[in-house]
């Protein structure tokens, strides 16, 4: 009924010309231009280090651009602030998300806008309500008066996305929204993006994931380098296309695991329970293998692996490395072991922000690296430079704070520093969650080759095509149980899709 | 197509009201609620064992000597509490104290017929210009609040030092009036401490109520988000400042109607007994939680140990060791209920979507 959302031809609704931005001597942006018009949805595409995010953060008005003109509906608009951005109508979801973890989640998303009652007090009752609301229409249930700390990384995402839906913006700005996020979830955004679409409102969407970029966008820009390369229609373009002008050359966007030869298993666990999260995980991992963890958010998988490395504890159960048994609740223990993890919470689980990336890359490997218990720089740079240029890790300087890189590269830096430890048993959490294309087949080869070298790996994911294309068993979890185990002939789509949302499940 | 609407003002569109149905309260705040039980409960164990060893503890006058002991640490509290839930510290209050107890000695000597509301006045305003002091170099010098107040803590006094030149002043060069202000009653009730009572529930009533109450725990919480939010992080911690020191002002003039004796070296040192109040009250030193309830009722706690280790003739040197070790069973507290609510946040986390 809505009159032609996707082929609108009206003037834009906010241009951005000729944008600059540099930090220091890296020059993130250069005359990059943007034109969103109301009612289509406009994806912004790039290699890690692009500057997708620079560029959301100035329409934020959180910095200021070195030059260029930003224009909404005809007229100049300067932002000099967050709180100008706002009171513009623009409303944005950050990469990384932006809670304060003291506070409730109603009061994360009504910060500075609560609704009142008499005497200008904050009506905490009809906050609640009103999140209440707003979560419903993404369908999803999270407590409103539950404090935001301790929020899974898909659940903080969602509560960003309540935030910036409590706006009703003109402009929506959502940077990587998805990348917690999985497949219902991602639907029901896509719904509540559409019907803002249809209201007129503009939306900025940046994805590393080109199913999602086509499915919901009418425009596309690339980045490149910090350089605007080309804006088109969705439409006229393909997915070999785009990332041919995002990388500059030809890549294979997928990278199947070769064939190893199994070995003995090294990761077993069995009958793992924690009460009212997961009960009753039995599987084991054999050396040269890479199985599968698949299910939707929420499913327990995270928590399994926690649990599996001692970070939580855990009510009953077993875990065993090479046949002996690790005792419950202590990582140290774990990673003498030859286990490692690495955590679906990078910024806050992997990385210190302060500290340079070689220093983070090399930080659980420092007894190793060490001599006579000196640590020598010459040993963790020479380390660091290795593993950094391997995954393509974009940083002026190794010794660059890692808080300045982009958000895909401070994936790289969490995933160099656990891969440079050599485990036995590596368990790596969405290992490509925020990585541009062209890393993530490299990635791909990379756990390929490490399982070829005999390293057991489990494998969480919520990429369907991630999945099938690594994995030599799927183990699917449901509602914290393991519901399916799918041989690599057996997974496919529908397969796996069948038995994460609880249908068939025969164990 | 569907029209769902963004606007948050739209009527519910088919969610159950379930703000409303929620059994009990949030779970922060019922974790707040058991922090201010435990130190009431801890009060009441010193009340207790006090009162058997020596039943005249609990008597009309000690009691009352108890709530005016207590009342100018309160008022420091309160204001300190401000300032560390937005993860800064004001470590200038104890000399922002003597200064304006000073000034205010100064006034009467310098004007004998100045009426005690202008004397009262002038001193919260002092301390608030002392306080601007601190929140302006914090804003401009972009260093954090502990360095700078530490500098301003020698700075003021040294002010107060050079003003007084070794001088005194005595109960007789101020008026009845003002000296009665420190120790009157109402209804059995110190007025000082009831001034205390009320700058204790109107600092409640302001950070649980109001937007930019709020605003401030949100800034103590995670600086970054809530610059991104839009939040005057600048103007509100620079407020904050103004705040605490005015409130280190009004003490300070209580200070000076209290003890009558002034000189230049009134409120040494407390600046430590604030923060210690603040932190075995349950304020996190990290910023972005705790309350002036808490803060308060630490202060009155840290009072009372000195008065019943007197009563229970225990050396003073043991009451520094209480002192700190409650402070870390304080700290201790916190980190067991942090842990256990992380623990049960995270059983929650498991939505199904
Ligand atoms: N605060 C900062 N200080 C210094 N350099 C920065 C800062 N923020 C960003 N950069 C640099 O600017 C460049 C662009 O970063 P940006 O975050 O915009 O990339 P991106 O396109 O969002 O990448 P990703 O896909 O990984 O999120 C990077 O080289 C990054 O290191
Ligand atoms: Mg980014």
């Amino acid at each position: 009924m809505s009159p032609d959302a996707g082929e609108s031809t009206s003037s834009p609704l906010l241009v951005l010309d000729d944008i600059a931005k540099s930090f220091g001597a890296v020059a993130a942006l250069r005359g990059v231009r943007l034109a969103l018009h109301p009612g289509e949805a406009h994806a912004l595409v790039g290699e890690n280090g692009a500057g997708k995010s620079t560029l959301v953060k100035i329409l934020a008005g959180a910095h200021a651009p070195d030059a260029g003109r930003l224009t909404l509906a005809g007229k100049p608009l300067l932002l000099r602030g967050p709180a100008d951005a706002r009171a513009a109508g623009i409303a944005v979801i950050y990469q990384e998300p932006t809670l304060f973890p003291d506070l409730t989640v109603a009061e994360n998303i009504f910060m500075g806008r609560q609704p009142l009652r008499s005497l200008r007090r904050v009506d905490t009752r009809a906050m609640n309500r009103a999140a209440e609301q707003l979560f419903a229409r993404l369908g999803v249930r999270i407590d409103p008066a539950r404090p935001a700390r301790g929020l899974s990384i898909a659940d903080q995402q969602l509560v960003e996305i309540a935030k910036a839906l409590s706006f009703d913006a003109r402009v929506l700005v959502m940077d990587e929204p998805t990348a917690a996020l999985s497949g219902v979830e991602v639907d029901r955004l896509f719904g509540v993006a559409r019907s803002l679409c249809e209201r007129g409102a503009a939306v900025l969407f940046i994805s590393h994931r080109f199913d999602e970029v086509f499915d919901l966008c009418q425009r596309l820009t690339v980045l490149r380098d910090g350089t605007w390369v080309s804006s088109d229609r969705t439409a006229d373009l393909t997915v070999d296309e785009v990332v041919r002008r995002m990388v500059g050359r030809d890549v294979d966007s997928l990278f199947p695991k070769q064939d190893a030869v199994l070995r003995d298993t090294l990761l077993e666990v069995r009958g793992l329970t924690r009460t009212g999260v997961f009960s009753d995980v039995t599987f084991g991992v054999r050396g040269g293998e890479i199985v599968a963890l698949a299910g939707l958010v929420g499913a327990g998988r995270s928590e399994v692996a926690r649990a599996v490395f001692g970070v939580d504890r855990y009510d009953a159960g077993e875990v065993r490395v090479a046949g002996r048994a690790l005792p419950p609740g202590k990582p140290g223990k774990a990673i003498a072991a030859g286990l490692a993890l690495v955590p679906e919470d990078r910024r806050q689980q992997g990385l210190v922000m302060e500290l340079s990336v070689e220093r983070n890359a090399t930080l659980a490997r420092r007894g190793a690296l060490a001599r006579l218990g000196l640590l020598l720089g010459g040993a963790e740079r020479a380390e660091a430079r290795q593993w950094t240029r391997r995954l393509r890790v974009k940083t002026a300087r190794l010794t660059a704070a890692v808080g300045t890189l982009s958000g895909g590269n401070q994936q790289k830096v969490v995933l160099a520093k656990w891969l440079a430890t050599h485990p036995r048993v590596l368990i790596i959490d969405e290992p490509t969650r925020g990585i541009d294309v062209g890393t993530k087949s490299e990635v791909h080869r990379l756990l390929s080759e490490l399982a070829g070298e005999g390293m057991a790996i489990l494998m969480i994911s919520s990429e369907l095509p991630e999945v099938l294309g690594m994995a030599d068993r799927v183990l699917v979890m449901h509602e914290g149980r393991l519901v399916r185990e799918l041989s690599r002939d057996e997974a496919d789509e529908t397969s796996v899709m069948f038995a994460a949302t609880g249908q068939g499940a025969i164990a | 197509m569907s029209r769902t609407d963004a606007g948050v003002t739209e009527r519910p569109t088919g969610a159950p009201p379930a703000g409303a149905g929620r059994p009990g309260r949030g779970l922060t705040e019922r974790l707040l609620a058991v922090r201010e039980l435990s130190l009431l409960l801890a009060l009441g164990a010193l009340v207790l064992v006090t009162t058997l060893h020596n039943d005249r503890f609990l008597s009309s006058q000690s009691v009352k000597d108890l709530l005016l002991g207590c009342a100018i640490l309160v008022i420091l509290a309160v204001g300190q509490t401000l300032v560390i839930v937005t993860r800064n510290v004001d470590l200038s209050v104890g000399s922002i104290l003597g200064l304006v107890a000073f000034a205010t000695g100064e006034l009467f000597l310098a004007a004998p017929g100045t009426p005690w509301p202008v004397a009262l006045v002038t001193g919260v305003a002092l301390g608030a210009v002392c306080g601007a002091v601190n929140g302006g170099l914090i804003a401009v010098a972009r260093v954090p609040a502990l360095v700078i107040t530490l500098g301003t803590l020698y700075a003021f006094r040294g002010v107060d030092y050079y003003w007084a030149a070794g001088q005194q002043i005595n109960a007789a060069d101020m008026p009845r009036s003002f000296l009665r202000l420190g120790n009157q009653t109402l209804l059995g009730v110190p007025v000082l401490f009831l001034v205390a009572l009320v700058v204790v529930a109107v600092a409640g009533f302001y950070l649980r109520s109001f937007r930019s109450g709020r605003e401030l725990y949100a800034i103590g919480s995670e600086p970054t988000a809530a610059r991104l939010s839009g939040i005057p992080v600048g103007r509100r911690v620079f407020a904050v400042f103004v705040a605490s020191g005015a409130l280190a002002g009004l003490a300070g003039v209580l200070y000076a109607a209290r003890f009558g004796t002034l000189d230049a070296a009134a409120g040494t040192g407390l600046e430590l007994q604030v923060v210690a109040a603040a932190v075995v009250g349950g304020v996190a030193i990290f910023g972005g939680s705790g309350s002036v309830y808490g803060a308060a009722l630490g202060a009155v706690l840290l009072t009372m140990i000195g008065s019943s280790l007197a009563v229970l003739r225990i050396d003073p040197f043991w009451q520094q060791a209480v002192v700190g070790a409650l402070i870390l069973a304080a700290i201790g507290l916190d980190r067991l209920l942090a842990l256990r609510m992380a623990a049960r946040l995270r059983g929650r986390s498991a939505h199904g979507a």
